[in-house]
């Protein structure tokens, strides 16, 4: 995958899988699907305010990396995080009950949709600033190096991201320190309404990889297989070598920048709209594992099933969570010290 | 006791404190190899390895990135800005990342670190290079913002600040860092949050904190000799303000000035005077005055940067005004 210093080393064959991981990793994303699907009903009730960033389409990203890390290591996101943490572990429940705004929300009604954090799963937060949580990412690296010892950081990002003087300084850091971080670009093509081409001097971002001697590939991101070889490939350096990757991983946004914004119109048509959509992270491994024999039908609507309760178990648990107590405004601002 | 200036002071601060926690480390632009651009970190390298004593490129935003990714996840990172004027390009990581992080997380995630660096105008800088920062970070909730006038306090509340759980922002001084002062053998903490009446006097009570701190000082001994005593209030710590301290002196004066180097425009004097209505309204006997700077972007020019920045005249003045001696 990568042009430089990337030749496939010994372990990179850590992405195989077998027919159940192939299993879990389609729920995985389907769990996601019917659970971003829902937000979107909630949003449109009011139960969810504020900004709400939508990951369907981009399933395969979030799942194909992070079914790659061990508990330990590291995770650090945009505001764009529901399917990364509900990938990562955090419960349906709790991302569910975050968004409603209530007690029983992953950071107790304080961040809502763009703020999910996770400290038992080392999720380190959606972050709200395009571009500021990625020198954060690096320095989590940089602990990783300081204490010793093979854990790694993702830290995934929008491509709009890449324009970013943090960015810049982030990745030269990292780069020039050679820290355990993975990078990872999820390029959606457009930030907000804003395309690729019309942002970046160059279209092959992963390419600014260059910049910073830093090994760096491109991958299919509506392949979630593609990506878990791209991911234990960069995780083998990171693990042995202590070296950063800068993943470019391609997808699409089947929905608009948040519930906000439209879907389609001025910046993007309809029609390519509908023409990425063949191409839906879902569907590209379902019929993967068809054609193995792995799931038909009836199996896949079992799972659909399943999870779609699941998520209708979320959404009862979130709406019967009783709101922040109003104590609870002044907590967490500080924390009790001693000297 | 031993005289020591305030760089060494917060040299031994940071010394002590590397060698009591593997934990804390320092960052910065120069701190290494060049022993520090003030040689606040002068053989600091040498003591604890490269890994502990960090130089980085200059890129403040993304160390102060590191920084706060460092201690998300259990290390202590002392972030040195060469100038506070510099970590204008780090704001963004102080304010909307290490001061929210614990709220926006719901408690799971701490940030204890420290930010530090001179701040305010030395000489013939100008006007990218002079200014008092302290009332735009005292502004945020989640930070706590120290800023001491002497040897003993800087180590002391650098102490202090290292040893906290939630981001400190620590303002040192360019002018500062060769001020003499006793400093004592031997481990001690200057609590954040205390402020510290460093003169008494039944007259007037003269609030500062910082690099002001010895021309306040100065101020009460001119005005000792027309018989005038003041009380020098020392915040050393701006956020969280110690309000007690303050209705204590107020309360025994009933006559307030406040000095501050910073512009007056929503200044921390602004916020002073507003707990003396606030509080201390019936105790007032005139309304409280501010020294500060002038209301221009620093200049160049010996005489119009000097007719800029508060000086013993502008702050005598000031307490005579307050006192209704003219």
């Amino acid at each position: 995958m990568a042009k430089k210093k990337a030749d496939a080393p010994a372990g990179s064959t850590a992405g195989a899988t077998d027919p159940s991981t192939r299993a879990e990793l389609l729920r995985s994303m389907l769990l996601q699907r019917r659970f971003e699907e829902r937000c979107a009903e909630a949003y449109a009730l009011g139960r969810i305010g504020g900004f709400c960033h939508l990951y369907i389409g981009q399933e395969a990203c979030g799942t194909g990396v992070i079914s790659m890390l061990r508990p330990d290591d590291y995770v650090i996101t945009t505001y764009r995080d529901h399917g990364q943490a509900l990938a990562r572990g955090i419960t349906p429940r709790a991302v569910m009950a975050e968004l409603f705004g209530r007690s029983d929300g992953c950071v107790r009604g304080k961040g809502g949709s763009m703020h999910l954090f996770d400290r038992a799963t080392n999720f380190l937060g959606g972050h709200g600033i395009v571009g500021g949580h990625v020198p954060i990412g690096t320095g989590v690296g940089f602990a990783i190096k300081y204490r010793g010892g093979d854990q790694a950081c993702a830290c995934f990002m929008g491509e709009s991201v890449v324009n970013t003087g943090a960015f810049h300084e982030a990745l030269n850091m990292a780069g020039l320190w050679k820290l355990p971080v993975v990078y990872i670009i999820e390029n959606n093509r457009y930030g907000m309404g804003t395309a690729l081409e019309r942002a970046s001097a160059i279209h092959d971002i992963y390419q600014r990889g260059a910049a910073y001697d830093m090994p760096r590939g491109v991958v299919d991101g509506q392949d979630v297989l593609a990506v878990r070889q791209a991911m234990g490939e960069a995780l083998h350096r990171a693990r042995t070598e202590s070296m950063p990757t800068l993943l470019e991983v391609r997808t699409y946004r089947f929905m608009g920048h948040s519930m906000s914004d439209a879907v389609s119109g001025t910046y993007r048509s309809k029609q390519e709209l509908e023409e990425y959509m063949q191409r839906d992270p879902i569907n590209v491994l379902r019929q993967h594992m068809e054609s193995l024999g792995e799931i038909d039908d009836a199996r896949m609507a079992a799972m659909d099933d399943e999870v779609r309760a699941v998520v209708q178990d979320a959404w009862d648990f979130a709406e019967a969570s009783p709101e922040p107590a109003l104590e609870s405004l002044y907590e967490d601002v500080l924390v009790e010290t001693t000297t | 006791m031993p005289i020591i200036t305030y760089r060494d002071a917060l040299n031994q601060a940071l010394r002590e404190e590397m060698q009591r926690d593997d934990r804390v480390f320092l960052m910065g632009e120069e701190v290494a190899v060049y022993q520090g651009a003030y040689k606040v970190s002068k053989g600091l390298l040498q003591e604890f390895g490269e890994m502990r004593v960090v130089d980085t490129p200059i890129t403040e935003l993304g160390f102060a990135g590191v920084g706060v990714g460092a201690a998300m996840v259990g290390l202590r990172p002392v972030i040195e800005f060469m100038t506070w004027n510099f970590a204008l390009l780090a704001i963004d990581q102080v304010v909307n990342a290490a001061a929210k992080m614990l709220y926006m997380s719901g408690g799971q995630y701490p940030m204890p670190m420290v930010f530090r660096g001179p701040n305010g105008a030395a000489l013939q800088l100008s006007a990218q290079h002079s200014q008092a920062w302290e009332s735009w970070l005292a502004h945020i909730p989640g930070l706590k913002v120290v800023s001491p006038g002497t040897p003993y306090d800087a180590k002391g509340l650098l102490k202090a600040a290292i040893r906290d759980d939630n981001p400190v922002v620590f303002f040192e001084g360019e002018m500062m860092y060769n001020h003499k002062g006793e400093v004592p053998d031997g481990e001690y903490i200057v609590p954040i949050g205390k402020a510290d009446l460093k003169r008494e006097g039944a007259h007037c009570t003269l609030v500062t904190y910082g690099k002001s701190v010895p021309l306040a000082l100065q101020v009460a001994d001119t005005m000792a000799k027309d018989g005038i005593e003041l009380d020098v209030l020392d915040l050393r710590t701006i956020r969280p303000l110690d309000t007690e301290a303050l209705a204590t002196s107020v309360r025994k004066t009933n006559r307030v000035v406040v000095l501050e180097e910073g512009w007056e425009f929503c200044g921390v004097g602004a916020q002073i005077v507003d707990y003396c209505q606030r509080d201390c309204f019936d105790d007032l006997d005139a309304p409280v005055v501010r020294v500060h700077q002038a209301d221009v972007p620093m200049p160049y020019a010996k005489n119009i940067e000097k007719a800029a920045k508060p000086d013993l005249a502008k702050t005598v003045a000031a307490v005579r005004k307050v006192m209704y001696l003219d």
